[in-house]
């Protein structure tokens, strides 16, 4: 190991089943024409492709954060064995670790070099004045911020943007050289085929959209590396490692909160519709009923009593963190409990449907047992409903995380999320001058991942549903 | 007709008894009456007498379910399963952990509720029909592209953004309007209009984007294409027959949230300041009284019911194909 001792909280392992399973999903459906087909109709579409770029960002930071380890104590071997520090703390962290340890006193604005709060300094002949201090860390390589810094912040945005010139021109030679290997043709065809934006799988749009993002990327690194790009907050830590720190809490809600309801909407649904009779009155009863509590009591309720239960085995937990994971997990089974049942009353209708289409008829007729029938014949048919409420779902759940953690019954206020930075900072709206960044941050973080992904749910409905389809 | 109210009225009973059955299971069982007492009063350094005394007053000290040291129905009665979760079908909620009559706050503070969240969804209903109905005239266009678009995005935003916002410049730039704050009777209306419109501008993109779905699917009916074909002008055809018959579903789809609407918006209501029922339930989460919260997943569960009820007759009054069965 060669930064620490790896360790797997429960919402890391299950983060990574996900992934593994949309893996193998892919692989299953890309071998099977039926399935490719709305697929290849989704990465048509301009929508769709830019959607999938930004979200894949998104989710590519949720999973390196999602790898976490016990950091190696510094000058600990020296009788050879190494010593862990109980910290956790995650590959994203290491990776963004100049702007994780670089904390300020207090509030700063975006790319300042004095803190925004004036502070007394005693000078070298012993007199007092009252001023803004310089930041300890950002924008600390000047030594005259108000003259040089407008240069300095250019200078290093053009650097940034011809880093990403570059990396975007070596990405973009060697996915022509790709294609116009696959496709048989010569490079300069291939090229004047994107370029014209002629190709059927809009290359144009993502030449675009990944030229965006390397800028973007590289722009902020650069920045990032020599000032606060997004200012810091009350205690003086950086908002942009908070805001990009909480777009795996995002991630988690977004899609454990489905993944974790997915075997009980669909185990009932199926069941409610394939068994009718007294199994179909006893779901729709437990539906109903679930679904007659308004949901923000529900989840204000079950929250409540959970953090009764915490405070009792308070020392069944190792750590902080972990005691977060946790809470962050029942957070989503809590609103999975709230939203199965919608699922589940799509699928008892469309089970309902299945079991009289003559290929069921068939097989039950062939002899072919109830579970077999479900397994083989009803499942495959919905896989669409289920694979399209994943994707509507996600930035409800996204938008309902920041709701709850403002009225103080979402995730642990110890984690980084966009809806505890909003909580934090409101406050602030109050203050003369304004701080505004924290929260600007946080919903701009924020909207753009639940647009996109809104975007995204679209393109997928659009080629998943059967009657759009037609249509 | 009146057989089929009893009917679904008879139905909503089994449901109440399950969500009484949940939350009592949810309030007492999954964490007994000493944890909320050792919650309440700090984890540490609590003694067992503040505890009993934290329980006796606020009858959590009775068992469960059956209660051995009392004769007859009392065994049944002196019970918290009896005080605490039965009583709530006859709407006796009790008092709260703070010793407050939870039943004469709830009427008091309804009031309030209804004063933003009526004006909020006439006006919103209004104004989303409204701008749907131009959307889908303009259907197939870039205005109807632009306007989607448009749409999610106004979606995408967090309804904690549009408050914050709103707050900010109408209340702090602009002056026009008090940040947050109620008063009853005719000046009470300039605390209003911040949270009504914020409440209109939030739910203008989804409400308005589902609105022009059901227009469009309406508008590609049989007998639209007739009343095209028999010359009618575009703005009757959308007046008269498209906008009518999209209406059912709409209101249909109204009528579920309208009992809901005296629960008032928790987010709207703490932010504003204004003394409802939501902002009723925000404290009491804050303030961790269980018996609140009891009784408003109760009232709120009731009300859906009602909601649902009201559902199903308003589809068999505007819906002569709706048969009661």
């Amino acid at each position: 190991m060669m930064f620490g001792k790896p360790v797997f909280l429960i919402t890391d392992v299950l983060i990574f089943f996900l992934v593994f399973v949309i893996i193998l999903f892919f692989a299953y459906a890309m071998r099977k024409p039926h399935l490719r087909k709305p697929w290849r109709q989704v990465v048509r579409s301009k929508a769709g492709v830019i959607s999938i770029m930004v979200l894949m960002l998104y989710v590519c930071i949720g999973i390196l954060d999602s790898m976490h380890f016990n950091p190696k104590v510094e000058n600990s071997s020296k009788d050879g064995d190494i010593q862990y520090s109980g910290e956790i703390q995650s590959v994203f962290d290491l990776i963004v670790s100049d702007i994780r340890n670089s904390t300020e006193k207090t509030y700063s604005a975006p790319f300042a070099a004095y803190l925004f709060a004036k502070e007394t300094v005693q000078l070298e002949d012993g007199t007092k004045i009252r001023e803004h201090p310089r930041l300890t860390w950002g924008g600390a390589h000047l030594a005259n911020p108000e003259l040089e810094k407008g240069a300095d912040i250019l200078r290093l945005a053009i650097t940034g943007l011809v880093k990403a010139l570059v990396v975007w021109l070596v990405l973009m030679t060697l996915l022509c050289l790709l294609l116009s290997v696959r496709a048989k043709k010569s490079f300069f065809a291939v090229t004047k085929n994107i370029a014209k934006g002629a190709s059927d799988i809009p290359w144009r749009t993502i030449a675009v959209t990944l030229a965006v993002l390397l800028a973007v990327i590289l722009v902020g690194a650069e920045w990032a590396a020599k000032y606060h790009v997004l200012g810091t907050d009350k205690v003086g830590e950086d908002v942009l490692y908070q805001a990009l720190k909480s777009i795996r809490t995002g991630v988690v809600i977004g899609t454990l909160t489905t993944l974790l309801m997915l075997p009980f909407a669909i185990t009932l649904g199926i069941m409610a519709g394939y068994f009718r009779g007294w199994v179909d009155d006893v779901i729709q009863y437990l539906y109903t009923t679930l679904n007659s509590i308004p949901g923000v009591l529900l989840i204000a309720a079950a929250v409540l009593m959970l953090n009764v239960y915490m405070g009792k085995h308070a020392e069944d937990f190792a750590s902080l963190t972990e005691r977060a994971d946790m809470r962050l997990l029942f957070l989503c089974l809590i609103l999975g409990l709230t939203s199965w049942t919608g699922l589940c009353r799509l699928l008892r209708a469309e089970t309902l449907k299945l079991r009289e289409v003559d290929f069921v008829q068939a097989a039950s007729a062939f002899g072919v047992g109830p579970t077999q029938t479900i397994f083989r014949h009803i499942m495959p048919n919905m896989m669409h409903i289920v694979l399209i409420t994943i994707v509507l779902d996600f930035s409800g759940l996204v938008l309902a995380e920041a709701v709850l953690s403002y009225i103080n019954i979402g995730v642990d206020p110890t984690m980084n999320s966009w809806g505890n930075m909003i909580n934090s900072a409101r406050l602030e709206m109050a203050r003369e001058p304004v701080v505004w960044w924290s929260l600007a941050a946080s919903l701009f973080f924020m909207f753009t991942m639940v647009l996109f992904a809104n975007l995204f749910a679209d393109v997928v409905r659009d080629a998943l549903d059967p009657r759009i389809a037609k249509s | 007709m009146i057989a089929y109210i009893i009917r679904r009225i008879l139905y909503a009973i089994p449901i109440l008894i399950g969500v009484n059955i949940l939350t009592f299971l949810l309030f007492f069982v999954v964490n007994s009456p000493d944890d909320m007492a050792r919650m309440f009063l700090g984890q540490k350094h609590v003694t067992e007498e503040q505890i009993e005394d934290w329980k006796s007053e606020r009858g959590y000290h009775q068992p469960l379910f059956y209660n051995a040291e009392e004769e007859g129905v009392e065994k049944l009665t002196q019970t918290i399963f009896y005080t605490k979760s039965v009583r709530l079908f006859v709407f006796d909620f009790g008092r709260s952990d703070s010793g407050r009559d939870i039943s004469f706050d709830i009427s008091q503070r309804m009031w309030p509720s209804l004063a933003i969240a009526v004006p909020q969804l006439i006006v919103g209903l209004l104004v989303t029909i409204s701008l749907a109905l131009l959307i889908a005239f303009f259907r197939g266009t870039y205005i109807d592209y632009w306007a989607v678009v448009i749409c999610v995005a106004l979606m995408s935003i967090s309804s904690l953004f549009y408050i914050i916002g709103g707050q900010f410049v109408m209340g702090k730039v602009l002056r026009v309007v008090p940040i947050s704050g109620f008063e009853d009777g005719v000046f009470g209306i300039k605390f209003l209009i911040l949270p009504v419109l914020i409440g209109i501008i939030g739910g203008i993109g989804s409400s308005t984007r589902w609105y022009r779905t059901i227009f469009l699917e309406e508008i590609n009916k049989d007998y639209v294409r007739t009343a095209r074909a028999k010359g009618i002008s575009e703005q009757m055809v959308l007046f008269k027959h498209v906008l009518r018959n999209a209406m059912i579903p709409i209101l249909t789809g109204v009528v579920v949230i309208l009992p809901l609407l005296f629960m008032g918006s928790l987010i709207t209501e703490s932010f504003f300041g204004i003394p409802g029922l939501g902002s009723y339930t925000i404290d009491a989460i804050n303030r961790q009284d269980f018996s609140i919260v009891r009784s408003m997943v109760f009232l709120g569960a009731v009300l859906y019911i009602i909601g649902l009820l009201l559902t199903d007759i308003s589809y068999t009054l505007v819906d002569p194909r709706v048969r009661l069965n």
